[in-house]
């Protein structure tokens, strides 16, 4: 029998319609490839080309002298290729033990279906060639550089450290990251599904850029000698903390900047032994942050008599005292109601504004303090810059905490002239006292100088504010403070050989009453014409708290180490010239 | 025709070999079958010398392309053989195709062998190894072909219908179950429906139960989504997995969506005209199977949308031809054997590009003649055997083909 008429209409109708559909599929493929076909073209290549970071050598920190401070090493980073492992298990087992993780974390790893999974990064050279000795199929072993900190404490503080991607976390590391970074360069390849390079496609390569080496200020001589003496003040003294700070008065160079405990840079993760024993509340985020915290910049403190310096210098700019004045201490003075006390209770008796200075007389400051008056002892305040920040290249600097001048009465300014009833940093401390005695020049303290990149340098450069202080009273006060070394409460600080000026001071942290002291010393040398400015400061020490009797023999053993030194290194020919 | 002159005509069509001038070949059908396996034949040397190369234990490039090539060869030999054997011949076998697609499929329990995951291969003591859906394609075909010219009058009778798809059902499924392939299932399910369909003078009954299919299948795939939304996406299974895929494909990358998501990085990299014959970078091993169920897409890659264009014209002037022949065979037998290839092929092409652009969930469904495997271009060329046997009994002077 032959096929009849309505079957071969559904043999058609059949047909027809399987064309139908293949057309329809021919639509969605040209939608697909016209229309999506840049979309799904990207998403190919993305997934095809494997790009590959060259890291940039990071630029090393050098002190003043070229002594390295933070230099790289090479470490490895170990990664595993999904497509290429060959016997998962036996990678488990080597990467468990050569990297001492635990096996859920490797396995978790080695398992997961990616192009390519870090294990660890950050493995020492050593294991690094180990793991590359077992030659095994998908794992990648990539050698990277690693920060290593040569001296490892020391300025822990200001030099801070990097990241697991050597990025700057802390100190001069974050600050100047962009000079030190460089640009990292890549190798772009086409690969195929296993990461293995298509030769035949070839490869881009774009070199990295290294970092460049950041010249600081800072002099690893002198920031290890005062690293040591501070060490010794501060488990002499069972202190909180001991801070010493050196600077050039002139330009701002700071020599030194002096924290202990310090931590160590190349472990900061982990809290020292000192650090430890003193933190034992807390979550471990906290702690850290306290360990790497920088007092020097960060933390304010009354600073007591040694802010004297700066009423004496507002009061003979001001022509409100002259240096013969005399004066009478009674142990005590008035100031609307209320009593305020000299440290002396019993009273210095007859004295002139010198002496006043030399025995620290409270009674005396503030009495020059209520001649300025609330407005001019504030623009003073201003003017000197003590409102402000200093703007040292580090982060984490505070601002001065004191009253408003609208909430300034009688009694606020006698404190505040004698140093109390408001907090400032050392560093500001230091750098408003470097203005008065180097003839009245503001300088901005820092660390960094020169940004060093093979033949060019970058000389970094700094604001300075001349006339603070006039000429005249920048020389007197250099007299003044000389003589509080030679004949007052400084003379623990005197340097045989050298002229040396300098200023005590001891102030009671709050609450009062509590029998906890900040003692300190301000000294600078020589008298008659200042190289060198240091300040050293003993938080809460154990015992004996006089800024003039443990602070000032630390700056004077500093001095003693430190200025024929300078003299021979003579930096300020060196840095006049530059 | 009367019945009784069936007989006389095979005797005849066998013994008087002088009249074969008038017997009609269909060369084009020819053309465009040996275009595409030729093609085919490239295109798995270009999809597969790369994963063959690099792979340990096989190491040589032209591996797949070999072995394709030497199944190409048996089934041309066989094409040749089924060709000269008058198909109507097969009559007499009643039930025997039958019984025999029974007798592979359990092959599998004693003789299974399990490759990619799935036990679908028989393997004959290492020697002959072959897909067992594959011969039961074939086998349901010309049984399908017989039954119906058996009943040629008893058609259209609801009974009739009910037999056909309860003798389809059970083979159907055991191929599902037992050689674990689900998608030749499918196959076998749509070609006897198909043949069912043409032989038969009604459209309504048809047209319920493909949309009674179409709302089954939407229906499915709403019940997947609620579920996953409810009890989240592991409690649907592989294959509720595999639906969650297909409708959002990048979020499910790394797992059941990945290899059709690689697939259409492949088809959308070739844009218009492609990056040229062997320069594709997804079958380097991005792309899983590149020159199995999906190359397709790596012709899309290569060749561009014209040369994905050209592959799908080929597909249809194979078809088109097939329904020609279908419809001026010498007689009903003749007409369904070449219906039953037809539907097959159709069925297969379309599901195949359906999957490869996303349009349906993936399922393993190769690419007629095109895809690498030895079974399957040997049986498809057995196939075309019957096909050309059954153009060839064509008269030319009584028919305007």
């Amino acid at each position: 029998m032959f096929v009849r008429t309505y079957q071969k209409k559904k043999i058609l109708f059949f047909a027809a319609a399987s064309i139908f559909l293949l057309c329809a599929l021919l639509g969605r493929l040209i939608y697909i490839m016209a229309v999506r076909g840049e979309y799904y073209s990207q998403m190919a290549t993305d997934l095809q080309e494997r790009e590959r970071e060259i890291k940039a050598l990071r630029g090393r920190i050098l002190d003043r002298n070229g002594v390295v401070l933070a230099d790289n090493e090479t470490v490895c980073t170990v990664s595993v290729i999904y497509n290429q492992v060959k016997d998962p298990e036996r990678v488990i087992e080597v990467l468990c033990e050569e990297l001492e993780l635990s096996e859920e974390y490797v396995r978790a790893r080695v398992e997961k279906y990616s192009s390519r999974e870090r294990i660890k990064s950050n493995v020492s050279k050593e294991v690094g060639d180990r793991i590359r000795g077992y030659d095994l199929a998908g794992v990648k072993v990539d050698e990277d550089y690693k920060r290593y900190y040569p001296y490892s404490t020391l300025a822990s503080k200001v030099l801070g450290f990097t990241g697991s991607d050597n990025q700057g976390i802390l100190g001069l590391e974050a600050v100047y990251d962009e000079y030190l970074t460089g640009e990292s360069g890549k190798i772009l390849t086409m690969t195929d599904a296993s990461g293995i390079e298509l030769q035949e496609e070839g490869e881009r390569r774009i070199e990295p850029v290294a970092g460049q080496d950041l010249v600081i200020s800072i002099d690893a001589n002198i920031q290890n000698y005062a690293e040591q003496l501070a060490l010794q003040a501060y488990e002499a003294k069972e202190a909180e903390n001991v801070m010493i700070l050196v600077m050039n008065p002139n330009n701002g160079e700071i020599y030194a900047c002096v924290n202990v405990p310090e931590f160590d840079l190349n472990n900061p993760y982990e809290l020292t032994e000192e650090w430890a024993g003193k933190l034992t509340g807390g979550n471990t985020e906290d702690n850290l942050n306290t360990m790497w915290r920088n007092g020097v910049i960060s933390d304010s403190y009354e600073p007591g008599s040694t802010f004297k310096i700066i009423t004496a210098a507002a009061a003979l700019e001001e022509g409100a005292v002259s240096l013969e004045e005399s004066f009478y201490c009674p142990g005590y003075v008035v100031v609307d109601d209320r009593r305020i006390r000299c440290a002396r209770t019993t009273g210095h008796g007859a004295e002139t504004f010198i002496t006043a200075l030399q025995n620290s007389c409270n009674p005396v400051f503030v009495q020059i303090g209520l001649r300025l008056g609330v407005e001019t002892y504030y623009s003073y305040f201003e003017s000197f810059g003590l409102s402000t920040k200093t703007g040292v290249d580090l982060p984490g600097e505070s601002r001065t905490i004191v009253h408003q001048m609208e909430d300034m009465g009688n009694v606020e300014l006698a404190t505040m002239a004698f140093g109390q009833g408001f907090q400032i940093t050392p560093i500001q401390l230091l750098t408003t006292v470097s203005s008065i005695i180097n003839g009245g020049t503001r300088v901005t303290p820092h660390f960094a100088v020169k940004a060093v990149d093979g033949e060019e340098e970058t000389v970094f450069e700094y604001p300075v504010t001349e006339g603070i202080v006039s000429e005249e009273t920048s020389v007197i006060m250099r007299e003044l403070l000389e003589s509080v070394v030679s004949e007052g409460g400084g003379k623990n600080g005197q340097v045989e050989g050298y002229r040396v000026g300098g200023k005590t001071a001891t102030s009671q942290t709050l609450p009062r009453g509590n029998g906890k002291y900040i003692a300190s010393f301000i000294g600078f040398a020589p008298a008659d014409d200042p190289q060198v400015i240091a300040i050293c400061i003993i938080t809460h020490p154990q015992g004996v708290y006089y800024g003039g009797q443990i602070c000032a023999p630390v700056i004077r053993q500093l001095f003693e180490n430190i200025l024929p030194y300078l003299e021979e290194e003579n930096y300020n020919k060196q840095t006049e010239q530059g | 025709m009367a019945r009784g002159n069936v007989k006389r005509e095979k005797l005849s069509i066998v013994k008087e070999k002088p009249r074969k001038e008038t017997f009609y070949f269909d060369y084009s059908l020819l053309l465009v079958m040996l275009f595409l396996i030729l093609f085919g034949l490239i295109m798995v040397y270009s999809a597969s010398y790369y994963e063959a190369m690099t792979t340990a234990s096989i190491g040589d490039p032209a591996y797949y392309v070999k072995k394709q090539a030497m199944a190409t060869a048996i089934g041309f030999v066989g094409m040749y053989v089924v060709y000269r054997i008058p198909y109507q011949t097969y009559r007499n076998l009643g039930y025997i195709p039958y019984v025999l697609c029974y007798i592979v499929i359990f092959m599998i329990i004693p003789f299974g062998y399990e490759a990619n995951g799935a036990r679908r291969w028989i393997d004959l003591g290492g020697v002959i190894r072959f897909q067992a859906a594959e011969p039961v394609k074939l086998g349901m075909i010309v049984f399908f072909a017989n039954f119906i010219y058996g009943y040629r009058k008893k058609l259209n009778d609801f009974r009739t219908m009910v037999i056909m798809l309860g003798l389809a059902a059970p083979v159907s499924i055991l191929v599902w179950r037992l050689t674990e392939n689900m998608s030749s299932a499918l196959i076998i399910a749509a070609i006897c429906v198909v043949m069912i369909f043409v032989a038969s003078k009604d459209y309504k009954r048809y047209i319920a139960m493909g949309l009674a299919a179409v709302a089954a299948g939407a229906g499915a795939v709403y019940y997947i989504v609620w579920l996953s939304e409810n009890a989240g996406a592991d409690a649907t299974g592989v294959r509720g997995e595999r639906i969650l895929a297909w409708l959002d494909l990048e979020k499910y990358a790394s797992g059941k969506g990945y290899q059709t998501l690689q697939a259409l990085y492949a088809i959308g990299s070739g844009g218009i005209w492609g990056k040229g014959l062997g320069q594709s970078i997804q079958k380097l091993d991005f792309l899983p199977e590149a020159q199995n169920d999906m190359i397709f897409s790596i012709i899309c890659e290569e060749l561009g949308l014209f040369g994905g264009i050209a592959v799908i014209l080929m597909f249809i002037i194979l078809i088109w031809r097939m329904a020609i022949i279908a419809s001026h065979a010498a007689d009903l037998q003749g007409s369904m054997l070449v219906v039953g290839v037809m539907a097959h092929i159709a069925v297969q092409v379309i599901l195949n590009v359906a999957v490869v652009t996303n349009t349906i969930p993936n399922t393993g469904i190769s690419l007629p003649f095109i895809s690498y495997g030895g079974t399957s271009v040997c049986f498809l060329m057995l196939e075309m055997g019957l096909v050309f046997s059954v153009a060839r009994g064509i008269r030319v002077t009584n028919y305007d083909v």
